[in-house]
């Protein structure tokens, strides 16, 4: 390990590969340093991993990468106490290459080979090297202090992936303490089942995969969801809250998840399973308005740390990291041909991801945490007030139509004000559209 | 498919869920409470939020107590702490919990 690199990158996730990939293709020098004693041992996330940046970067890399199964069924569930309202799509045409660049992933598995393409492109990934600092001169970051004997390293210009606990990025002052109402925490078990009973239960040809989302009573009618994925011989099942929620409500992660399992529309899709693996990790979803600063000179910041996750039903992280991981790559090739790190230069970064669907995204659905916040029904009552709609129009009885739509009706306005619901669906539609 | 598939998925406690994971463990604690500032704290939200369950309350010395052994390492204690009272630093390299699915 020499003590001058082109580009120090902190963190060897979907934001600091990327960035990592991309430079030492370019031919810089690029050292990686990363906590856990392989790349991918810290990290986990729900479960599907969109894929337009990854091919670029690696075109059909499913080829060779360890993806679980590509998603072609999505489901979209709401539930009250015991019953459920389920909106289930399958397509097709996601059965054929790039597989609608959406596939479940195990991140210990797949972030091991992501870094070891980066290693084969000619980047240094050092394991085990935890940064504790930056170093910096002035206004400008000079490189990282590494918690090892020697610890030293100086760089150009350091890229911060660090991830969703974001130590390093608030102690230089780029951002503050998140807010527990924009940072949502996630529990997760991973559920083995054989391959043939995985493909039966969600009705799935070999290779294809299903992802289930759950509302409302999942989560005991308070803003978040639950879900389950298909992996090839396992599930991913888990719950995802905002940290202010579960304050503010007393509910405790680690029975939350235990809740929804038991859910009876959520546990026949899990009878016969082992659970080999229980995970948490924090999610940023404040979305725009939450964004830290996001450059100064000799530093950018990318993915999770970046606040890079679009929190509309989209839910999509990864695949905004590993874009800011090109980006930020693409401006530091740019800074160095120009020989200024200055965070003038580095604003470049900032551009093309403004440029692109990274923050259009996030702008577009920057009302998305506020609002979820303030419809407060739209967990709770609204889906119990639909069910028994439903529930009632469904119930046989010798009663006429009309005397039963009556009653109905009346129940559900007790129930739910339809002034409030227009200007609530006006207020949701962002979460979707 | 057989009738083993059918049985309700297995019960295991957070205890039994940890078992499973692999922990390096370090000698001393990652998570330092202010123990002043917890003294003075009626709130004690990091019991609640943990989803390992690495806060505990001593009824015996009054206080809260820390197992980092078993911590997941996902930071929710350090954002829910109204206080700001954890100092939260990285394990040392190598050390803390190792998925191997993720």
């Amino acid at each position: 390990m020499s003590d001058r690199y082109d580009c120090i990158i902190v963190g060897a996730g979907p934001a600091g590969i990327a960035a990592a990939y991309k430079l030492a293709g370019a031919g810089l020098s690029v050292l990686v340093f990363e906590r856990g004693g392989f790349p991918g041992s810290k990290n986990m996330f729900g479960g599907i991993l969109y894929s337009t940046i990854l091919n670029r970067l690696i075109p059909e890399f499913w080829k060779e990468a360890p993806v679980e199964r590509h998603v072609v069924r999505r489901r979209y569930s709401f539930l009250s106490k015991d019953s459920e309202a389920a909106f289930d799509l399958k397509f097709d045409a996601f059965n054929n290459p790039p597989y609608n660049h959406s596939f479940t992933v195990l991140r210990a598995r797949f972030d091991k080979w992501f870094a070891k393409k980066a290693e084969e492109a000619g980047a240094v990934v050092v394991t085990e090297a935890v940064v504790d600092d930056f170093i910096t001169e002035g206004e400008r970051v000079q490189g990282v202090k590494v918690r090892m004997e020697g610890g030293t390293v100086y760089g150009d210009v350091v890229i911060c992936a660090e991830g969703a606990n974001s130590l390093l990025s608030e102690k230089i002052g780029m951002k503050k303490r998140p807010d527990p109402a924009n940072m949502v925490l996630g529990v997760k078990e991973i559920i083995s089942l054989p391959k043939g009973v995985i493909e039966d239960r969600f009705s799935l040809e070999d290779g294809e995969g299903a992802a289930l989302e759950f509302f409302g009573e999942a989560l005991g009618g308070e803003i978040g969801s639950g879900f389950i994925y298909t992996n090839r011989e396992t599930l991913s099942v888990g719950i995802g809250c905002p940290i202010s929620v579960l304050k503010e409500k007393g509910m405790k992660p680690y029975e939350l998840i235990e809740s929804f399992k038991r859910h009876p529309s959520v546990k026949n899709f899990l009878r016969g399973g082992k659970i080999e693996e229980y995970s948490a990790r924090m999610i940023p979803e404040g979305g725009y308005d939450s964004l830290p600063a996001l450059t100064r000179d000799g530093l950018l910041l990318t993915g999770d740390c970046a606040g890079l996750v679009n929190p509309s039903l989209y839910k999509e992280g990864t695949n905004l990291a590993m874009a800011s991981g090109v980006f930020a790559a693409d401006t530091v090739i740019e800074a160095k041909e120009k020989g200024d790190f200055s965070k003038a230069t580095l604003d470049g970064y900032v551009k093309r991801l403004q440029e692109s669907f990274v923050l259009k995204d996030l702008k577009r659905y920057r009302d998305v945490p506020a609002t979820l916040h303030s419809v407060p029904g739209f967990f709770k009552e609204y889906p119990e007030g639909i069910m028994e709609l439903l529930q009632g129009h469904f119930t046989v009885t010798e009663e006429s139509k009309e005397d039963v739509h009556r009653e109905i009706k009346r129940l559900f306005r007790d129930k739910v004000s339809i002034w409030r619901l227009v200007r609530d669906i006006y207020k949701l539609r962002r979460l979707i559209t | 498919m057989t009738e083993e598939f059918l049985k309700p998925l297995e019960e295991k406690t957070l205890a039994e869920k940890l078992f499973l994971l692999r922990f390096r463990v370090d000698g001393e604690s990652h998570l330092i409470l202010n123990k002043e500032v917890c003294w003075e704290c009626d709130e004690r939200v990091c019991l609640l939020i943990c989803p390992s369950g690495v806060y505990r309350w001593d009824e015996g010395k009054k206080e809260v107590t820390v197992s980092y052994e078993g911590c997941l390492e996902c930071g929710a204690c350090r954002i829910a702490c109204p206080q700001g009272a954890i100092d939260w630093k990285n394990p040392r390299g190598g050390f803390g919990v190792a998925y191997r699915f993720g």
